[in-house]
């Protein structure tokens, strides 16, 4: 979706504001926010597209004053209204006035660092699915804007480039979101000039990489 | 903590301060996940004090000092990222295909998600605010040299800035360039030139002027 979260190429937000000695949280319930989001995916079943789609639906005006882990917060929220494991009611109360939805498991204390070491791979076994391009090859970002969930920018829609390098074979998010399965496809690094994408007062020795799956791209 | 705050975070500030509305909404969210039996309490306090504590930018100092120390172990760590890192002992969630690019003469290379905030956890910890805001996220694509200039760096126009906008589940880690004036130095003490943002490509490693103590 063309949403406020497709930030590429956006003007008007000011410089970047670093802060010196930065903390990894700057508050207890963001440290809890970011933790229940990970532990959650484990009796909720979704995946990690569905997690950023579901950051992507907030209100663009939502989106855009809330800060990182709020924005986390909301999208947790959605997910468990959606998967109906709590009503929106019962969130903001804290208080359970329905029974729990039953779940396969949950993510215990013994076995975190276990699932995170393991991590979530996103390659697949290609079997005898063949890469449509090779490295070398000429492409152009298709020019499309699905409602749903995408990892195509819109700033590189339309735009010509290079196929640099094959990453694999990988779930396609915009399925995976929609929870239609992994639907693996060749995802590929594409190289693009940055005078094709921002015009002539571009630095002609600059360029972008993008990593886009095959059904994104056409030959040119 | 001071802290320049465009994107309205409301922080509490520990013990003495009033919660604010959203550290009382996840508190009773916690509660109320727990009462329904979804979560192991523990098992937040171990995720938290994970990447509180033990991931960070560290991990991703002693991989670049290895490679500028080890001729054979920077081959392999642009050939096969995952495979070098992991022996290194750091893999897993947010790092399950990374890639390792390297700055040369001829290119400066500088990392973005646009889309969300993808960053490389298992070298590099959670990632800073900044690289999450959207000026970061909106102005590395199309103005990498001014948002370099903000981080205090020049790049020689010339030289190519290489921006990768990590829109997939690949992780990129940069490889600065080893600072003059090392040579002799062990992978331990080159370590300390390596800060995060020279990984993540908006600043240069450190020079060895620039250490603010002796070495460990």
């Amino acid at each position: 979706m063309n949403g406020v979260h497709d930030m590429g190429g956006m003007q008007g937000f000011g410089p970047v504001l670093r802060e010196p000695g930065e903390p990894v949280f700057h508050a207890e319930w963001e440290a809890r926010a970011f933790a229940l989001t990970l532990a959650m995916a484990t009796p909720g079943g979704w995946n990690i597209d569905m997690g950023r789609h579901a950051r992507e639906r907030l209100a663009p005006g939502q989106y855009l004053t809330s800060s990182y882990y709020q924005i986390w917060l909301a999208g947790l929220k959605t997910m468990i209204m959606e998967a109906g494991l709590a009503t929106a009611e019962e969130m903001e109360t804290g208080v359970a006035s329905t029974p729990p939805a039953k779940v396969r498991r949950i993510l215990k204390a013994d076995q975190v660092a276990e699932a995170m070491r393991r991590g979530g791979p996103a390659d697949r076994d290609p079997g005898n699915s063949v890469a449509g391009f090779a490295a070398g090859d000429r492409v152009r970002v298709r020019n499309f804007h699905p409602t749903g969930h995408t990892r195509a920018p819109r700033y590189l829609r339309g735009a010509r480039g290079e196929i640099s390098t094959i990453h694999g074979f990988h779930v396609f998010p915009d399925a995976s979101a929609a929870g239609k399965g992994d639907q693996p496809q060749w995802l590929y690094s594409v190289r693009f000039s940055a005078r094709d994408l921002w015009g002539d007062d571009a630095n002609p020795a600059d360029h972008v990489h993008a990593d886009l799956w095959e059904s994104y791209l056409e030959p040119v | 903590m001071a802290h320049d705050d465009p994107a309205g975070h409301d922080h509490d500030h520990g013990e003495g301060s009033q919660l604010s509305d959203t550290a009382l909404r996840v508190r009773a969210l916690e509660s109320l996940l727990t009462e329904k039996g979804y979560i192991d309490p523990d098992a937040l306090d171990r995720l938290i004090e994970t990447y509180e504590y033990k991931v960070g930018p560290r991990n991703g100092a002693e991989v670049v000092a290895r490679a500028w120390s080890d001729p054979d172990y920077r081959r392999w760590l642009l050939d096969d990222a995952n495979a070098a890192i992991a022996s290194l002992g750091y893999e897993g969630r947010q790092g399950e295909h990374m890639v390792v690019v390297e700055n040369t003469a001829k290119v400066h290379n500088m990392v973005v998600c646009t889309l969300c905030s993808c960053y490389p956890w298992p070298v590099l910890g959670l990632p800073p605010v900044w690289y999450k805001s959207a000026p970061y996220r909106s102005r590395a694509v199309i103005d990498p040299r001014g948002v370099l200039e903000e981080f205090g760096v020049t790049i020689e126009p010339h030289r190519e800035v290489r921006v990768w906008d990590s829109t997939a589940e690949v992780r990129y880690l940069v490889l600065p360039m080893r600072p003059g004036g090392t040579d002799g130095w062990s992978a331990r003490e080159l370590a300390r030139l390596v800060t995060r943002d020279s990984m993540i490509g908006t600043r240069l490693a450190l020079d060895p002027a620039e250490l603010d103590g002796p070495a460990p």
